[in-house]
């Protein structure tokens, strides 16, 4: 048995996995959506947004926003990381990309729930 | 003693024209290029969304946006973008389950890939324009 001490933040394996559980959620809700908008009567205002004033509908698509929000997150963090070497320019934009990702998710909220 | 550090000249190869990608790697690329383009157009994507679902009279401006071509072009490329980050997305997390590892396989995967995203592309943009 290896006894290893693991240092760090430990942040790595909990986003590695936080960005496939996002990315499933999302797969699955696109195929639902995928299926729900094809099978809209007609693409008028009353049939779109009767989507998605229904309750789990909502849920769901609030779900999707806020699974999107946090998988661009560790992807844009990650791409920023390998091209982007120095620390205060990565910094600023490390806390743009975060800014910008939490109003959407107030911004999304909005949309939903104006309904 | 002498203050000249000599540095050893090692060997770099990022002329990015001539490196020739396999397939896997071009479908990474083009997952990495598909995210970041999504990001980039999130406003975009989101204030289309607003619109949408705001009123009978802001769904009106929606469809008046999106009928311009300028927009039906940008729109048409996020398309794109989304299936291959979807199908790329797929295929990545079956590497990750240990399945289709070996280089054919690989290939092959990558290939459907490409192939995939972009037949759905064409099905999808055709139906909704």
């Amino acid at each position: 048995m290896v006894n290893r001490h693991v240092v760090g933040a430990h942040y790595g394996l909990r986003d590695w996995i936080a960005q496939r559980a996002t990315a499933l959620f999302m797969a699955i809700y696109t195929v639902v959506f995928g299926i729900c908008a094809l099978t809209l009567p007609e693409l008028s205002y009353e049939a779109w947004s009767g989507l998605f004033s229904n309750g789990l509908m909502k849920f769901a698509t609030f779900l999707f926003f806020l699974s999107l929000f946090f998988h661009a997150w560790i992807g844009i963090r990650d791409i920023w990381m390998d091209y982007v070497k120095p620390t205060g320019l990565r910094l600023v934009l490390h806390l743009i990309t975060i800014f910008l990702l939490v109003g959407y998710a107030g911004w999304a909220a909005q949309i939903l729930w104006r309904l | 003693m002498s203050e000249v550090t000599v540095r050893k000249q090692r060997p770099k190869h990022l002329a990015i024209h001539e490196i020739r990608l396999p397939l896997p790697g071009i479908v990474s690329i083009l997952h990495r290029v598909s995210g970041a383009g999504l990001f980039l157009l999130l406003p975009f994507l989101l204030f289309l969304f607003g619109r949408s679902l705001g009123s009978p009279e802001t769904f009106a401006t929606f469809e008046a946006v999106v009928s311009h071509p300028l927009a039906k072009l940008v729109l048409l490329g996020l398309l794109w973008a989304y299936l291959h980050h979807f199908c790329a997305g797929i295929r990545f997390l079956l590497l990750d389950l240990h399945q289709g590892l070996d280089l054919p396989s690989a290939r092959n995967s990558a290939r459907i890939v490409l192939v995939v995203s972009l037949a759905l592309t064409v099905i999808i943009g055709v139906k909704l324009w």
